[in-house]
């Protein structure tokens, strides 16, 4: 099922230009290039513009990797990648709720509770009978905030499905319930540090794969993408439909391929700081030579989590009944329902999805904090929301892709930190945010006017 | 026709009420193998609640449907389709952003051993019965919104009849169509009728009901006027059981069935 790729019709392709051949060839979504042509121009622009105006060393200018200050360097681009992490992990959710023309506001708040439960659990808690520090802290702990997560999100989902309340109000409840049971839940006090292992899940430095798991995981990554491809084609050809020409896979197959080791490149190129390296050295009794260690991050492992999570999503999504029923609710809810879709069930099983995605973003968010705190994940429900929104999914129900969110988090996490690095004004961040929801809307509404 | 033995469906005594209004008023209908049955009536006088409880969209306050001289509990669209009855919709019941081979299997998508959709098989599925039902339909790749009325109604029966239906409900199939895709439902409603399929098919125009039904029940207000053998009764008997709500005279072999 593709659900948004427009049809291509054949006979016209000869009068049409090579890049017009291409994307035909390829099938490939315009919506998704017209995205990252998009967050490419976003990353420019903020480059250009520390470059000109704040004199910033670039690595376009010549300047070495480690010296460059700008938007696009290696460091920036890592720490991107962590920030984006955890609305990533949301916005995949919110696709589902959004796609069924349902809306969750209470992701934020349902951040914070989840967030100080565990950190309670994790610090004042397992310690007491397990010993501090004891290895499976940090696994109850995860499994604890997932699980309340989905309880949460349930009780959303029930109230919506079976109570027939609508979503907008129930998460909205949600948004204020959630938050000030935050605070009660210590009193308003924040709790730090968190377990040692448990703020691994967050990144930094120790929370990083290191170089040569990061190759594993590229090359696991590019095997994947190539047999996910050749599988597709043989099912084509085994039921006799139009296949891509040749060519077309190949060079999708090496545009995949080439992005994923791109990004095992571009992780591996940020270092250790310094400081970091020299307590590793001590710690391991390394001798640290005069020009300095250089130990790579690699991908972080929140990173690590968004990527599988979005795989996971996108099976789901596209590969699974429970996928299939949740386009079809969202497309006509009525058809649904006398196709023998039990819709409430699945609504409280969304809702529950969402509430498990968002304690496990909690998860990320306050290991990365190192602390828990009662505001965390403030205003987070509505840069998920623009995030599945920017990435394609319809408010109107049934159009969304997990590809798309995730994109679009990123896209949003890019404007956020590209501007706090050259330095614009908080007040001002916020109307550019909003703005750029509006435009992104817009510009969405005139691509789907133009392809119908 | 000679309706003897066991009805395929009999559905005895239906009521149903919405807010105090009775929508259905004690109403009896049966339908034999390689029958049609016309359901007729103004809008509004209740063909349309009656057919949903056979098909599971609603349920009935008081009455039975028997199935092949079994009595059923038909609660949901799903118990329906247990017993291999299908409906198509006035309104289609498609879901308008999915493709035609997502939207015939929905509810009852084609999985492979490790219960992922297997989608290739399912379009594979789709071509053929479409070829068989509509040749000329070709789009299988993009949503059902971007076809044409009449693309959607075989989409719709597409869905029926692959399932093996033994019992169709049609809800005024040719509402939407032109002469042509007229002409090509009611060559369906023949072939349907052969294979031995009974087939209760809700219609307004008079003269579509004389070519293709056997029997018609007219419904005024929630409740059953009375049955009569097409080739027994004329168009305006018909039209004046609809109007008047009463039985012509000629209708009197009523009793005999």
């Amino acid at each position: 099922m593709n659900t948004t790729t427009p049809q291509n019709t054949g006979p016209k392709t000869k009068q049409q230009g090579a890049v017009k051949r291409f994307l035909h060839a390829t099938e490939l979504d315009t919506r998704l290039l017209g995205m990252l042509g998009a967050l490419l121009l976003i990353w420019f622009t903020f480059e250009i513009y520390c470059a000109m105006f704040l004199g910033r060393p670039s690595v376009f200018l010549g300047a070495a990797a480690e010296d460059a200050t700008g938007f696009l360097t290696p460091r920036n681009l890592w720490n991107l990648s962590v920030q984006t992490s955890s609305i990533g992990i949301m916005a995949t959710g919110m696709v589902l709720v959004i796609v069924t023309r349902n809306i969750d506001l209470s992701v934020g708040s349902l951040i914070g509770v989840t967030g100080m439960v565990m950190g309670i659990l994790q610090v004042d808690i397992l310690p007491q009978y397990l010993g501090l520090g004891h290895w499976s802290i940090w696994i109850i702990t995860v499994a604890v905030g997932i699980g309340l997560g989905a309880l949460i999100g349930a009780l959303h989902g029930y109230l919506i499905a079976y109570l027939t309340i609508p979503s907008f109000i129930v998460t909205l409840g949600g948004l204020m319930v959630w938050r000030g049971a935050a605070f009660l839940a210590n009193g308003g006090k924040t709790i730090s540090p968190v377990d040692q292992t448990f703020a691994l899940l967050g990144g930094g430095p120790y929370g990083a794969v290191g170089s040569s798991m990061s190759w594993v995981v590229g090359i696991l990554g590019c095997m994947g993408a190539v047999w996910m491809m050749a599988h597709s084609r043989a099912q084509r050809r085994k039921h006799e439909f139009h296949l891509r020409p040749m060519w077309a896979e190949v060079s999708m197959a090496a545009i995949a391929c080439g992005a994923i080791i791109g990004s095992v490149f571009l992780a591996n190129a940020y270092p250790w700081p310094k400081g970091i390296v020299n307590a590793y050295a001590k710690a391991n009794d390394l001798v640290v030579p005069p020009e300095g260690l250089f130990i790579s991050h690699g991908f972080a492992i929140p990173v690590l989590i968004l990527i599988g999570v979005g795989i996971c999503m996108t099976i789901l999504m596209t590969r699974t009944r429970f996928g299939r029923y949740v386009f079809a609710i969202g497309g006509n809810p009525e058809a649904a329902a006398l196709a023998g879709i039990n819709t409430r069930w699945m609504t409280l099983k969304i809702f529950a999805l969402m509430g498990m995605l968002s304690g496990l973003a909690a998860v990320i968010a306050s290991a990365r904090l190192n602390s828990a705190t009662n505001a965390l994940g403030t205003l987070d429900e509505l840069y998920v929301i623009a995030a599945a929104v920017i990435g394609g999914t319809s408010l109107a129900g049934g159009l969304g892709t997990i590809y798309g969110a995730i994109l679009g988090a990123l896209v949003m996490q890019s404007l956020q930190s590209g501007m706090v690095l050259v330095g614009v004004d908080a007040a001002v961040q916020r109307i550019v945010v909003g703005l750029v929801l509006v435009l992104a809307v817009y510009l969405d509404i005139l691509y789907r006017r133009t392809t119908k | 026709m000679s309706n003897q033995g066991t009805p395929l469906v009999e559905m005895r005594d239906i009521s149903i009420s919405f807010g105090g209004i009775k929508a259905v008023d004690h109403v009896t209908v049966d339908l034999y193998p390689g029958e049609v049955v016309g359901l007729l009536g103004h809008n509004g006088a209740g063909k349309s609640t009656l057919i949903k409880c056979l098909s599971g969209a609603y349920q009935a306050d008081a009455g039975e449907i028997w199935i092949n001289g079994k009595k059923v509990e038909i609660t949901n669209p799903r118990d329906a389709r247990a017993q291999n009855i299908e409906t198509i919709y006035q309104t289609l019941a498609l879901a308008d952003n999915l493709d035609a081979a997502s939207n015939l299997f929905l509810g009852r998508e084609l999985v492979s051993p490790l219960g992922f959709v297997d989608e290739s098989k399912m379009e594979a599925e789709t071509r053929k019965i479409m070829h068989r039902l509509n040749p000329n339909f070709k789009k299988f790749s993009v949503p059902v919104s971007a076809l044409s009325g009449g693309q959607r109604q075989s989409v719709a029966i597409a869905r029926a009849v692959y399932f093996n239906a033994k019992i169709l409900i049609m809800d005024e199939p040719t509402a939407a169509l032109g002469p042509h895709e007229t002409q090509m439902v009611a060559e369906l409603i023949e072939e349907l009728k052969k294979q031995g399929l009974g087939i209760f098919l809700i219609e307004h125009d008079i003269h579509n009901v004389m070519k293709l039904c056997d029997r018609a029940a007219v419904m005024k207000n929630g409740q059953l006027v009375g049955t009569v053998k097409v080739d027994e009764v004329t168009d305006e008997d018909i039209l004046s059981m609809i109007i008047l709500g009463k039985k012509p005279g000629a209708a009197d072999s009523e009793a005999a069935v």
